[in-house]
C-alpha cells in the first residue's frame, strides 16, 4: 500500500473541494439568478472538461502551464517555481478538469429556488447577505453536498489529466490513481488490488456521506 | 401582539413608464382602506403590487407613504424592500419550504430578541387560528393554512402597508369565501392602506372600500364598487368590469326636451342630457338591475318609462334566476338582465318571443363615445 501516493490524492482532492466551493457557489447561483448575454457560451466553457478527452485537456493544461506561456511565467514571477510537475500544477489542473462538477449541481440547484422566495426574505426585512445564508443555502444545500462528493470523487480518480501535468513523481504528483497503474505496469497486481479496494472503499463512503446528509431534509417529505 | 406605534399613513402612488412593461397610473390608499386593483391579466396589476413593495423599478413617477418618499425617479431615489417596511403576500404565499410555520412568521421579525421573536411569532399564529400548527413545515399544510402563514408572516412586521397579489386564487371556493370573511375581520385591527389585487371582481367587490380599474397599465377610474359597477367613467371601464349592456346614441330634441336618440326610440335619461349638445354621439349603460320587464297584458309600474319592444335572444336558467338577453332590430348588441326564474315562466318567456321593457331613465348612464368592438367582449 502506497500511503505517500493515497496522502497526495486525499491532499489534492480535500484542496480542490475547498477552492472549488466557493468558485461553485457564486458561479452556479449566478448562472442560476441572472440572465446576461453570453450565458450560453459561459455555461459551455464550464461544461466543457466533461466532455474533453482527460489528456486532451491534461495536455492543453500542460502546454499552458509552461515557463514561456502567461499562466506559467506569472506563476513562476510569483512563487518561483513552475506548474508543470507540481503539487501545485496538478491541484490547478485538478481545479479546471472539476469545474462542471463542482458549478453544475449547485446551479441545478439554485434553479429550484423560486425567485419569490428570495423577495419574500426582502420583504421580511433580511439582507441579501442574510437571505443567502437563511433562505437559499439551506435549500441548495443538497446540490452542495453532491457537487463536493463529485468533485472528491473525480478527483480522486482523475488519471490522464493528472499525468499529462503531473507525471509520476514520488510525495508531489503521484496519486493513489496512478500508482495503481505504476504497480500494474511491474506486475505487481496484489499492491495495485489493495490500492483499488482502498480508492474503492473511499468512493463508497463518499457517496454514503452524500446520501446521508442529502437525506436529512425534514421539510421535503409534505 | 405588535402595536403600530406610527401615525396612520397613505399610500399615493403615481407611476408612467412607456415600456418594457407601460404603466401609467396613479391612485393612493387611506390607512385603514383597502383598495382593489382590479383588471384583466397584463393590465398591470402585479407589477404595481411590486413596485409598491420595491421589487420593481419603474423608469418615471413617484411612491409615497405618509409623506416620506419611498420611491422618486427625478430624485433618483428608491428604498430597498427591507426599509420601506411592506406586508406582500405573494400569490403562491412563498412560504420558506425549510422553515416551519413559526419559523417563517419569525423570520418578519428578526430584529426583536428571540425569546420575545418566539412569543409574538406564536402570538400572530394565534390570531390567523393556527394554534397548534405552529412546528409544521409549509409543505405539510393546506392551502389555506398556508395562506394564514403568509398573512402572519406579511403583518408580524407591523408593515407599514399590506400588499396582497391575488391571494385567494389558488384555494378552493369554501376555504376562499373564509378566508376572505377572515380578512375582513382581519381589517378592523389593522390602521394601514391595504392594496389587493385581484383579477376577480366579485371579490373586489365584497372586499374592498374603493376600486381601481387597470387597463394595459392605465389606471382608468378608482372609486367604491357599487359607483363604478353603475356609473363607470368610460365604455372601457365598463368592459374591464364586466359590464354588458352597453350602447350607442345621439342627442336629439323632442317636444323641446332634450333625449336619447337609440334606435327608433327616443330615450328620457334621469341626468346628463343636458349638459351636451344636439347631435352629440355617446356611449351609454344601462344597469341590469334597471330593466323592468312588461307584463303579458297586465300594466306594470314604471311602465310609461322607456318602453322598447325587443325579441327574447336567449334564456340561461341558474337556479332561481333567469338571465335573459334581449335582441334588437337596430343594432347587434343585446340587453341583458336578470329576472326570478318564476317570474319568467310565468311570463311565459321563450326564445324568439316578443317582450316589451323599460329602461329607467334614472339607471341610464351617459358617457363620452367610444368606438366599441362589435362582439362585447369579456374580460377576465
Amino acid at each position: 500500500m502506497d500511503w505517500t501516493a493515497l496522502s497526495v490524492s486525499l491532499r489534492l482532492a480535500a484542496f480542490t473541494c475547498l477552492l472549488l466551493l466557493p468558485v461553485g457557489l457564486w458561479l452556479g447561483r449566478t448562472l442560476a439568478t441572472t440572465r446576461f448575454r453570453g450565458k450560453p457560451l459561459c455555461e459551455a466553457l464550464v461544461a466543457l472538461p466533461l466532455v474533453m478527452p482527460p489528456t486532451v485537456l491534461g495536455f492543453y493544461l500542460m502546454q499552458s502551464f509552461g515557463v514561456e506561456t502567461p499562466v506559467g511565467s506569472l506563476w513562476q514571477r510569483l512563487f518561483g517555481t513552475g506548474l508543470n510537475f507540481t503539487f501545485s500544477g496538478i491541484l490547478l489542473a485538478s481545479l479546471v478538469a472539476n469545474l462542471p462538477f463542482a458549478v453544475q449541481p449547485i446551479q441545478r440547484a439554485f434553479e429550484t429556488v423560486p425567485a419569490n422566495l428570495r423577495e419574500a426574505a426582502w420583504c421580511s426585512g433580511l439582507s441579501p447577505w442574510q437571505t443567502f445564508l437563511r433562505i437559499e443555502l439551506p435549500l441548495v444545500w443538497p446540490g452542495i453536498i453532491s457537487a463536493l462528493a463529485l468533485t472528491f470523487a473525480h478527483t480522486l480518480g482523475e488519471f490522464g489529466v493528472i499525468l499529462m501535468v503531473g507525471g509520476a513523481i514520488d510525495g508531489e504528483t503521484r496519486t493513489l490513481a496512478i500508482a495503481i497503474y505504476d504497480r500494474v505496469q511491474a506486475f505487481d497486481e496484489a499492491g495495485a488490488g489493495i490500492m483499488s479496494a482502498m480508492l474503492l472503499l473511499v468512493s463508497f463512503l463518499t457517496i454514503g456521506v452524500v446520501y446521508g446528509l442529502a437525506g436529512r431534509r425534514r421539510w421535503r417529505r409534505a | 401582539m405588535p402595536e403600530s406605534s406610527e401615525l396612520p399613513s397613505r399610500l399615493s402612488v403615481s407611476l408612467h413608464q412607456p415600456g418594457p412593461i407601460p404603466l401609467d397610473a396613479d391612485f393612493h390608499c387611506e390607512a385603514g382602506e383597502l383598495l382593489a386593483l382590479v383588471g384583466p391579466s397584463g393590465s398591470g396589476k402585479t407589477t404595481l403590487l411590486r413596485a409598491i413593495a420595491g421589487l420593481y423599478r419603474p423608469v418615471s413617477g413617484r411612491i409615497d407613504c405618509g409623506g416620506e418618499a419611498w420611491f422618486d425617479a427625478g430624485e433618483r431615489l428608491s428604498l430597498s424592500p427591507q426599509r420601506r417596511r411592506v406586508g406582500l403576500v405573494f400569490q403562491d404565499y412563498a412560504l420558506f419550504p425549510h422553515l416551519t410555520a413559526l419559523g417563517n412568521v419569525m423570520v418578519a421579525l428578526d430584529p426583536l430578541p428571540p425569546r420575545e421573536r418566539r412569543e409574538q411569532a406564536i402570538a400572530w399564529l394565534a390570531r390567523v387560528r393556527l394554534e397548534g400548527l405552529a412546528d409544521r413545515h409549509p409543505g405539510q399544510l393546506s392551502g389555506g393554512q398556508r395562506q394564514r402563514v403568509a398573512l402572519a408572516r406579511a403583518l408580524a412586521r407591523s408593515p407599514r402597508v399590506l400588499l396582497l397579489d391575488e391571494p385567494f386564487s389558488a384555494v378552493d371556493q369554501v376555504t376562499r369565501r373564509r378566508l376572505q370573511r377572515e380578512l375582513a375581520m382581519l381589517r378592523e385591527q389593522i390602521r394601514i392602506p391595504i392594496v389587493l389585487v385581484t383579477h376577480d371582481l366579485d371579490e373586489a367587490a365584497a372586499l374592498a372600500d374603493r376600486l381601481c380599474v387597470l387597463h394595459g397599465g392605465r389606471s382608468l377610474q378608482a372609486g367604491p364598487p357599487e359607483a363604478l359597477f353603475r356609473r363607470p367613467a368610460s365604455p372601457e371601464v365598463a368592459r374591464v368590469l364586466d359590464r354588458h349592456n352597453l350602447f350607442e346614441g345621439e342627442v336629439v330634441e323632442q317636444n323641446g326636451e332634450p333625449r336619447l336618440a337609440w334606435g327608433p326610440w327616443r330615450l328620457e335619461v334621469a341626468q346628463g342630457l343636458e349638459a351636451l349638445s344636439l347631435g352629440d354621439r355617446l356611449s351609454w349603460y344601462l344597469p341590469p338591475s334597471d330593466v323592468v320587464l312588461h307584463r303579458r297584458g297586465r300594466p306594470s309600474q314604471g311602465e310609461r318609462e322607456n318602453p322598447v319592444r325587443a325579441r327574447v335572444d336567449t334564456l340561461v336558467v341558474l337556479g332561481g334566476v333567469t338571465a335573459v338577453t334581449l335582441a334588437f332590430e337596430h343594432t347587434e348588441r343585446t340587453l341583458s338582465f336578470e329576472i326570478a326564474t318564476h317570474a319568467a315562466r310565468r311570463n311565459d318567456l321563450a326564445r324568439g318571443e316578443s317582450v316589451q321593457v323599460s329602461l329607467l331613465a334614472a339607471g341610464i348612464h351617459l358617457m363620452p363615445a367610444q368606438d366599441l368592438p362589435d362582439d362585447a367582449r369579456t374580460t377576465r
